[in-house]
């Protein structure tokens, strides 16, 4: 059995750059993190591999060249091999764009039963990849997973919907694009970290993918960024300063009151 | 020179074919759920806008009062009927959506960023080959092109990005429920109801719906919820946390929570409010120690009255609260629990 999981690297912190011109995320290799929903991803798919037999996991990751130690930290958590799917003809890819390319990259790996990722990242939180790479794969998504049963020939999924939970069942190959409540991630061992060291990883471009320039980049995207500016928010806010006193809280208690809020 | 203005009279006469706003009405056991009114007014304003129909489509087995939709103002009202369709699955539900579009060619459609919006719209996007925003807190028509303008809260902090879907149609967004008021009811308008049955292999898919389990974990569910207690990193550790969930069992109020405070595990999943968690709009919200990162905002700034406690006078919060009290949660909570306490307790 063929896993691929999807990790994303993304920016530790939230302090995330836009090139005022284009739009577009301005990417550097400085403090990222693997996507924390693609870890949950990931781990669901050790999981698998180590309850099941004759399970094999690729990492799969889209972005710079620094993008290789996401792949990396995934198979010192217990990958076992990679794929990086890199080059500058890639920059500024919207959705549709990244889920071609990524699809691609699957498509080589080949023979693929199950695919996982996080349900969305958390820079650009979309949340679209996933559905969008199925697509392309041509097989079925189902989203919002937290609960993942391997059936003979199939899963099991466990959805979180509004209000509760769906159950659906669902022959091979799937993608699977998980929530946080499927799992805790574990931690990179040592003996995965000498793996990952001695592993190498295969760096695609659009050549070895197959992809034409067109289908790529800001040339591959419908959508365009147009314009990025600063939230407007205002209300006419009552401030009050806490000095030990209830008087504050007394106050905002008529303030609720005339507004019958309370 | 002749061929480049020959490519752009085409695009133009291929992009001028789609015309009308749709939006994807959602129902669950076959009754209409009320994210459906919210897209209506999203969609009216902009079909008005466009000076076009707005079109309404709805996937089923059977679907109570769908006249209901029209009278609150849908012009056409498509139902796609099939047994498969009874409940959500991506493969059949995109595979219907993505047919009637190629039928009715709609300029923009919009859908509701709900697990199912947000699931079915990046297959029909692909399948259409088109462009798709997620979560737009705005929509708005750009007067002299026409074109869509779909406003979201972009990356990890202060930044609204305006996107645009110029060379592709139809323009496609998700916007999340709640953040808009459900379309009134008008009894005096007309419309049409066009059920349309497809042949078996739109519906064809490998999924198999099992069931649905209802969530009974959460005393009250915070989109229900009138009133709303969050928290967020201020509140320190589980122990300070508690406090939140002290006055929501006060108020009988929901307990909300930033990404920060759900993953250091003070409270779960099923209550964090934001861009990666869920859309709230009640009456009250009370926001305590938590600075009001875009994310959460997003989340929680259709709410009617807002209460912020945050020790920074600076913090964000306060630019979306009503009644701003800078000071230490720790000492301006446990007044507040004390004055509803006694509130209640002269009820």
């Amino acid at each position: 059995m063929n896993i691929v999981v999807l990790v994303k690297q993304v920016p530790g912190t939230d302090n995330v750059k836009m090139d005022p011109v284009t739009g577009v995320m301005i990417r550097s290799g400085k403090d990222t993190i693997i996507n924390p929903l693609d870890e949950n991803a990931l781990a669901e798919a050790i999981r698998i591999k180590n309850s099941h037999e004759n399970v094999k996991v690729t990492a799969v990751s889209m972005g710079p060249e620094s993008a290789m130690k996401a792949i990396k930290e995934a198979i010192a958590m217990g990958a076992d091999g990679g794929v990086l799917i890199s080059g500058r003809a890639f920059a500024g890819s919207d959705t549709i764009a990244t889920a071609k390319a990524i699809a691609a990259a699957i498509r080589k790996v080949g023979d693929v039963d199950l695919i996982l990722c996080g349900e969305r990242a958390t820079d650009g939180e979309t949340g679209q990849t996933g559905a969008m790479i199925a697509y392309y794969l041509g097989i079925p998504v189902e989203t919002y997973v937290s609960g993942v049963e391997v059936k003979e020939g199939g899963v099991i999924v466990k959805r979180t919907v509004e209000g509760g939970f769906e159950r659906v069942e669902i022959p091979f190959p799937v993608m699977a694009t998980v929530n946080k409540d499927i799992n805790e991630p574990g931690f990179p061992t040592l003996k995965g970290k000498l793996k990952a060291k001695e592993t190498a990883v295969p760096v695609y471009g659009p050549a070895e993918l197959g992809l034409e320039p067109a289908e790529l980049g800001l040339k591959g995207s419908p959508t365009r960024v147009v314009k990025v500016f600063s939230p407007k928010l205002s209300r006419d806010t009552i401030m009050k300063k806490a000095d030990g006193t209830t008087g504050p809280v007394e106050e905002m208690m008529k303030f609720l009151a005339g507004k019958e809020a309370i | 020179m002749s061929t480049y203005v020959n490519a752009n009279v085409e695009k133009e006469q291929k992009l001028s074919q789609y015309k009308g706003v749709l939006v994807f009405g959602e129902q669950k056991d076959g009754k209409i759920l009320t994210v459906t009114y919210e897209l209506l007014t999203r969609g009216r304003k902009l079909a008005d806008d466009l000076g076009c129909e707005l079109s309404c489509v709805l996937l089923g087995d059977e679907i109570e009062g769908l006249e209901e939709v029209v009278k609150r103002g849908a012009d056409k009202v498509f139902f796609i009927k099939d047994a498969v369709l009874k409940n959500f699955l991506p493969r059949p539900y995109s595979k219907a959506i993505t047919k009637l579009c190629e039928e009715l060619k709609p300029e923009v459609i919009v859908a509701a960023a709900t697990t199912t919006g947000r699931t079915v719209m990046p297959l029909v996007a692909a399948m259409l080959e088109t462009g798709l925003t997620a979560d737009c807190t705005e929509l708005t028509i750009d007067a002299d092109t026409r074109l869509l303008l779909q406003t979201r809260p972009a990356i990890g902090g202060n930044i609204m990005a305006t996107i645009k879907t110029p060379d592709h149609r139809p323009q496609m967004a998700t916007v999340r429920p709640k953040s808009a008021k459900p379309a009134a009811f008008d009894a005096a308008r007309t419309g049409e109801v066009i059920v349309k049955e497809y042949e078996g292999a739109t519906f064809f898919t490998p999924e198999k719906f099992l069931e649905y389990i209802k969530d009974t974990t959460q005393e009250v569910s915070i989109e229900e919820a009138d009133v709303i207690v969050a928290g967020g990193k201020g509140m320190k550790n589980a122990d300070g946390f508690r406090m939140v969930e002290e006055l929501a069992r006060i108020l009988g109020a929901g307990v909300g929570a930033t990404r920060d405070a759900v993953e250091l595990g003070w409270t779960t999943y099923p209550h964090q409010i934001g861009l990666s968690g869920k859309t709230v709009a009640p009456k009250l919200y009370f926001a305590f120690g938590l600075s009001g990162k875009i994310q959460h905002l997003a989340g929680m700034q259709t709410s009617e009255v807002v209460v912020a406690v945050n020790k920074d006078p600076e913090a964000q919060i306060f630019k979306v609260a009503d009644f701003g009290i800078v000071g230490d949660v720790f000492e301006v909570v446990p007044m507040m629990i004390e004055a509803f306490k006694n509130l209640k307790a002269n009820a």
